[in-house]
């Protein structure tokens, strides 16, 4: 059942970001970058953390759950560190993530050639 | 020629998107790619013993991976065409944008052109991504207690 509840969450952020994308003229990057905020406000309230128990894996997918996962590492740390631990542990758990698509992206870049 | 009857003009020219069928197509597209990722986290966490956390963390690497050997090869900009939010939304266009901008610029040099627009479209998810989690992490910190 979870597997069908990750679809349908995932399909159902994809669907409200191409309906906001048809119906103004925001760009991708606007679109994305609103997803991210959206994502990290859900999860200060706890709000994510449920979305995950309930539809499994299908809401780390979108981008929603980077601004979570910022949020969520940053708070694990100012637990033990303080204010100060907000800006150590901001990256903490996303930083698989970034790393792997700079690594992967620039690996790449440099094997294939840029098609015209 | 004044601006509204060039706005006339050209509306006749330019194709009307069709918002229902996108909104289906990228439904099922980003559908499917949540579906592949908790099908590969069940597979990990069962056939492979490897504990949660890690288990969501290698699921996101490897859409990542494939993301991005697709921008390179030039096969994701003719999917993205057409799956449209279906795959910007989800984690793959997060990896599409980043590869895409460091390879258009590759001929312009390691530093002046891959190292300086390397971020160029996903720098500003990274700027509001921390930013705002910043500050609503001082607000939940201060006034909730963690």
């Amino acid at each position: 059942m979870i597997f069908l509840y990750s679809f349908l969450f995932c399909g159902v952020v994809c669907l409200i970001g191409q309906i906001i994308l048809d119906n103004t003229k925001l760009t991708p990057g606007h679109v994305t970058s609103m997803f991210v905020v959206i994502g990290a406000f859900l999860d200060s309230f706890g709000l994510y953390d449920k979305f995950i128990n309930w539809f499994g894996a299908g809401t780390l997918v979108p981008i929603t759950s980077f601004g979570h996962s910022l949020i969520h590492g940053a708070l694990q740390s100012a637990e033990d560190n303080g204010v100060l631990g907000l800006l150590g542990g901001m990256f903490s758990l996303t930083s698989a993530g970034i790393v792997a698509a700079i690594v992967f992206g620039f690996v790449f870049t440099i094997i294939f050639k840029a098609k015209d | 020629m004044n601006k509204e009857s060039y706005k006339k003009l050209t509306s006749k020219i330019i194709p009307k998107e069709n918002k229902v069928k996108n909104g289906i197509i990228s439904f099922f597209v980003g559908g499917l790619i949540g579906l592949i990722g908790q099908i590969m986290v069940f597979v990990l966490e069962n056939n492979f013993d490897i504990a949660h956390k890690d288990a969501t963390s290698i699921m996101i690497v490897i859409l990542i991976f494939i993301a991005s050997l697709l921008t390179a090869m030039g096969v994701f900009d003719n999917l993205v065409s057409k799956a449209k939010a279906g795959l910007i939304v989800p984690i793959t266009g997060f990896a599409h944008a980043m590869t895409s901008s460091m390879i258009d610029y590759k001929k312009e040099g390691f530093v002046t052109g891959i190292g300086a627009n390397a971020f160029k479209l996903t720098g500003s998810v990274i700027l509001y991504g921390v930013v705002s989690a910043y500050i609503f992490g001082v607000i939940r910190y201060l006034f909730f207690g963690g």
